[in-house]
């Protein structure tokens, strides 16, 4: 059986890829000369496609900001007349306009091809039955995966989202082998399950999960694996570059596949723009160079990740980036170090001793920035040891250093003491007066 | 034979001693012996009392950052000599000693001690034939 589903572009040798990628870029270019937020910025900068000999002439394109799409809401970046667009995603606004990406038909065959690739890399085929539970409607994890597994030919159950009980009627009744589900709903699911003395581990077919739309660790995906007796696979989308599909992980499980037919990745400090080595966090920009309706250039997706250097055993040549680490804005400034607070927490999470929850402080201190860290303890940790918790604190504040570049001052806290971990609490105080 | 202490970690912050204290105080368990090891940032509050097991369970329960640890408290007599030749019976076995503390019980000392071993602790105090306590001996103290 055969392992890609699109062999040569997807093991492809990178010179030919590149060559590929300027060839798109050049294509993308005289496509968005017809935009009228585009055509204006190319005038502007002499960009034209014969003007494209390397991916170095993408540095001579300014950065393109989500304001930029809801300042031309919603019609101002298209490529193509209306008449050739035939669908439209818009994201919610929670903040002034929303946003809306374009579609002709290609755009969505390509998408369709580019979730089913995804897909198929992890071992879905035509013989899978494949259960979404995405929202349908405006939200791409819904009609993004449909399509996708339509087109590779697995026999597709558009569940969408909720009601639970029915989900898992359909998953015991239709013979389901593959679900995609956000890791929250995963987890609830498996509550459910076991509710109703189901054990999905025996009970039931699944055998892939794709886990998405929302951050997730490595452990939650541990979780979820054990809970329902699958693989869970971390599933990297944004609707600004269509939805699913952007970047997948392959079944190596470590790091996910960007494809780079589709779009070219750089990843930048956020506070420089200037490109950042391998391996190195910085915010992932993006350019569509597989997309007509609605191309969008050095798209600032405001995702800190890095380039996984190396090869992966799979064999696919289109590099891996990591597990979304985070948002640009959440970078800090201390004594002229970018921190992020995610290169923190890495540390932490690496001492068992150490519970889930920290606070980053921040003050002026006799004119001088200082970083306090506070941490909580574990439940398992020897508290009367007072050489183990002396020992602790200096390897922590140790590791922090190297990392950093910086000392911080260690704090071990009690457990409960600090703001709850949810993913989205706060993690850092900056008392700094001009901050 | 061997007594295990609660030991809780204690940032030091106002009133956080008496609110661990309250609650055990609220469920009736009496407090056999404490004592506090400080540094600047913390401090280590090391606890027997009458129900080790159920004061262990309701300070985990309030979500204290507890453990238990095993400990061997022996009785030695209120006369002068009595301590110094306690602890060189350990000192002569070559027992390493983490820490101890004393407290009084019924007019006899009591001396509690942590080693990392325990197992050839114990054989020092069966050949000297010295008094040691139970975790039992407390219940109902
Ligand atoms: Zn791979």
């Amino acid at each position: 059986m055969k392992e890609y589903w699109q062999e040569e572009l997807e093991t492809m040798k990178r010179p030919d890829l590149e060559k590929l990628q300027v060839e798109r870029l050049k294509k993308t270019v005289e496509l968005a000369m017809n935009s009228p937020f585009y055509g204006n910025i190319f005038k502007e900068r002499k960009i034209t496609p014969e003007s494209i000999k390397s991916l170095e002439d993408l540095q001579r394109f300014p950065f393109t900001v989500k304001d930029d799409l809801r300042s031309h809401y919603p019609f101002g970046l298209s490529s193509v007349p209306l008449e050739k667009v035939v669908r439209l995603h818009s994201s919610s606004g929670t903040t002034g306009n929303p946003t809306v990406i374009l579609h002709t038909q290609k755009d969505l065959d390509e998408w369709a091809n580019q979730v089913a690739r995804c897909m198929y890399m992890v071992g879905v085929r035509n013989t899978d039955v494949f259960q979404n539970t995405s929202g349908y409607g405006m939200f791409t994890g819904g009609l993004g995966f449909q399509y996708g597994a339509e087109r590779l030919g697995a026999l597709t159950v558009p569940a969408a989202a909720g009601n639970s009980r029915r989900q898992i009627k359909f998953i015991m009744d239709f013979g389901t082998t593959a679900v995609h589900a956000i890791p929250s709903y995963a987890t609830r699911l498996a509550e459910v399950f076991m509710e109703m003395g189901i054990d999905p581990r025996k009970d039931t077919k699944l055998k892939t999960m794709f886990i998405g739309a929302e951050p997730h660790s490595e452990e939650q995906r541990k979780r979820i694996e054990q809970l329902f007796g699958v693989k869970a696979y971390n599933s990297f989308g944004m609707s600004e570059m269509n939805g699913p599909g952007v970047a997948f992980e392959c079944k190596e499980q470590n790091g996910l596949h960007i494809w780079e037919d589709y779009v070219i990745v750089e990843i930048v400090n956020p506070v420089t723009l200037e490109p950042v080595k391998d391996g190195e966090i910085g915010e992932m920009v993006l350019t569509t160079i597989n997309r007509e309706a609605m191309p969008l250039f050095r798209y600032r997706t405001r995702d800190l990740t890095c380039i996984i250097p190396g090869d992966c055993p799979c064999g696919r040549t289109h590099r891996r980036i990591a597990r979304i680490k985070g948002r640009s804005d959440d970078m800090m400034i201390v004594k002229g170090v970018n921190i992020f607070p995610i290169q923190i927490e890495k540390i932490l999470m690496n001492f068992k001793e150490l519970g889930m929850n920290y606070l980053i402080t921040i003050e002026t201190i006799e004119n001088n920035d200082e970083m306090l860290v506070e941490v909580e303890l574990g439940d398992t940790v020897r508290v009367d040891d007072y050489a183990l918790l002396q020992n602790l604190t200096k390897a922590i504040t140790h590791q922090l250093k190297d990392e950093i570049l910086l000392t911080p001052k260690v704090k071990l806290v009690e457990r409960g003491t600090l703001p709850q971990s949810d993913g989205k609490a706060v993690r850092v105080k900056d008392l700094r007066k001009n901050h | 034979m061997k007594i295990n202490q609660i030991s809780v970690f204690l940032e030091n912050k106002f009133g956080r001693l008496n609110e661990i204290l309250a609650i055990l105080s609220e469920e009736n368990i009496k407090i056999v012996a404490a004592t506090v090891a400080d540094t600047s940032e913390y401090g280590i509050l090391r606890l027997l009392t009458s129900d080790q097991q159920r004061a262990y369970s309701l300070l985990k329960g309030s979500n204290v950052s507890a453990n238990l640890s095993e400990v061997i408290a022996i009785a030695i007599e209120p006369c002068i000599g009595s301590f110094s030749s306690a602890v060189s019976y350990f000192t002569k076995a070559g027992i390493d000693i983490e820490y101890m503390y004393c407290f009084s019980l019924n007019g006899k000392a009591m001396l509690v001690l942590r080693t990392n071993n325990i197992a050839a602790a114990y054989d020092v105090i069966r050949k000297n034939n010295m008094n040691y306590m139970k975790e039992e001996d407390m219940m109902g103290l």
